[in-house]
């Protein structure tokens, strides 16, 4: 065997041997790959009017705001279209600088990612049907005969999920679809009594489809934050600088009210 | 000095086995914590249980309704192109349905096998059985039609392969043409086709990971639920593959004694 041939062989192994330590260390803390002047943003453009896309490009609050922070950054934003359940991990492995995506901070989530300062306030709205027998949220009740749909991951899933003692209706009677949209389709098909969305996006379902009504109740409130890799602070750091200019300009405000009517 | 080397030498052998055993005992903790958390914490196994089940459910009667409706296609394709020819001389009626037949099971083996099964399932839920809360039967459906087209297509070329000379053995031994099927051609024909009809309900198994897009909690949407709380991927995504893996391979050894057995009659 000469010793080219031995190289070659060592470095294989050396190469299956990285992948199976990054695997065993589950994807996570691997050193950052950052791109310097790319600022990557990890999004589910399924949730108007926080994201969603205008033929092929994104648009909504997140992505604007998102814009303004990686121009006080001097970075370019680059935006990846993500299943909602995949941006937290992804950010936290390093593979998205931040997630940005309506989502809010919560106990759990703050074990694995660090958040920014709040930009916008959220709350939970109940969608169902104009002829619905719940009028309120004490109508809606865990005995399985009611089931409600969400997307899945969200916070609303996630509360909904709960045993009843906790609050939430059980994960049985919980059916969580891929996006808020096809959660709604399947409220006007009657296959779920009603569905826990954000209350921005929760207008713009209710006036694209006729028949259904937002009950005129709080069913939690939230703030929205961007969430960051634990080890980036300075990018953290950043963000929340960036955040508190914006603000100080009125930007922010500026944003939220072109996308939300009063 | 060869002592001394030795001596440091031993040392260096020492610490770094302390530092090997450190980091296994911590890489242990880690993993026993990963693991609490994914499966034990809030009782996030029962998901996986509850997942495991529904795709051995949705499997196996959509496997079922596949073997029916591909019995009937494969049937009904494989007359025609071995009599179609001799009816159509003859004249009659009999040509004309069996033509007919032949092509409504050629419109749907094109659609089915000409669309993803993805798009079929959401087609399924959302449109053809938008009123039904029933998701786990609307899964069922929608994989038990997909699976059939192509399990037609395996057992027609089953009963292509067996010996035309089989046939007419059996019909000139007064046999008609049902019973020489039945007696004669398809049992020939199901030892023909095992390896490839234990290969489609394999892929139908592992086909059934996109049930969780119309709602229906399979393994896999076991997993992704877990992975949308805990956050980490490489728990919830290994389970649920070594799961599905451990199932496949089961059925592998099964498929594989009763080849064994029925090779046994060639003897």
């Amino acid at each position: 065997m000469n010793k080219k041939t031995i190289v070659k062989i060592l470095s294989v192994v050396l190469v299956l041997a990285l992948g199976l330590t990054a695997l065993w260390a589950c994807g996570e803390k691997e050193p950052e790959v950052e791109q310097k002047d790319q600022l990557i943003m990890a999004t589910n453009a399924a949730f108007p009017p926080y994201e969603f896309k205008e033929g092929d490009a994104f648009a909504g609050i997140d992505v604007e705001i998102a814009g303004l922070i990686a121009e006080k950054l001097g970075k370019e934003l680059v935006i990846k279209d993500v299943e909602f359940g995949s941006i937290v991990g992804g950010v936290e492995s390093g593979k998205f600088d931040m997630g940005m995506a309506g989502m809010t901070v919560t106990d759990e989530r703050l074990e694995s990612v660090n958040f920014s300062t709040t930009y916008a306030t959220g709350i939970q709205v109940v969608i169902v049907a104009e002829d619905s027998p719940i009028a309120s949220l004490d109508d809606m009740v865990a005995d399985g005969t009611m089931k409600y749909g969400v997307q899945q991951d969200t916070t609303g899933d996630i509360y909904a999920s709960d045993t009843p003692d906790k609050g939430g209706y059980g994960s049985e009677n919980v059916i969580r679809y891929k996006t808020g949209a096809e959660a709604v389709q399947a409220l006007k098909a009657g296959k779920v009594n009603a569905v826990i969305i954000d209350n921005e996006p929760a207008k713009s379902f209710v006036a694209a489809n006729e028949g259904l009504k937002i009950l005129d109740a709080e069913w939690a409130v939230e703030d929205y934050a961007i969430c960051v890799a634990k080890e980036n602070t300075e990018l953290l750091e950043g963000i929340n600088g960036a955040l508190a200019e914006l603000e100080a300009e009125g930007k922010i405000d500026e944003i939220i009210n072109k996308y939300i009517k009063g | 000095m060869t002592a001394w080397i030795a001596a440091d030498f031993a040392t260096f052998v020492q610490m770094q086995g302390k530092e090997v055993i450190n980091s296994f005992k911590l890489g242990w903790q880690d993993f026993v914590d990963k693991f609490t958390l994914n499966f034990i914490e809030g009782e996030r196994w029962k998901w996986l249980v509850e997942g495991f089940g529904n795709t051995l459910l949705i499997t196996f009667l959509a496997g079922l309704i596949g073997i029916a409706l591909g019995v009937v296609i494969a049937i009904v394709r494989s007359t025609y192109d071995k009599m179609g020819a001799d009816l159509k001389k003859k004249g009659g009626i009999g040509y004309g349905v069996l033509a007919f037949f032949n092509a409504i099971c050629n419109v749907y083996l094109t659609i089915i096998r000409g669309t993803p099964v993805v798009v079929q399932l959401l087609i399924m839920y959302f449109i053809i059985f938008a009123t039904s809360t029933n998701d786990i039967m609307i899964a069922v459906i929608a994989f038990g039609i997909n699976s059939g087209a192509y399990v037609a297509e395996i057992f027609r070329g089953g009963i292509m392969s067996v010996d035309k000379g089989q046939f007419e053995a059996g019909r000139s031994l007064g046999l008609n043409y049902i019973q020489t099927m039945i007696h004669i051609v398809i049992p020939q024909m199901f030892k023909i086709v095992l390896p490839t009809l234990c290969n489609e309900f394999i892929v139908l198994l592992k086909e059934t990971s996109v049930a969780g897009y119309v709602g229906t909690v399979d393994l896999t949407k076991a997993g992704d639920l877990i992975r949308g709380r805990t956050f980490s991927a490489f728990m919830p995504l290994i389970a649920v593959a070594i799961i599905y893996l451990i199932v496949v391979m089961i059925f592998t050894a099964l498929v594989r004694k009763l080849e064994r057995r029925l090779r046994n009659s060639d003897h």
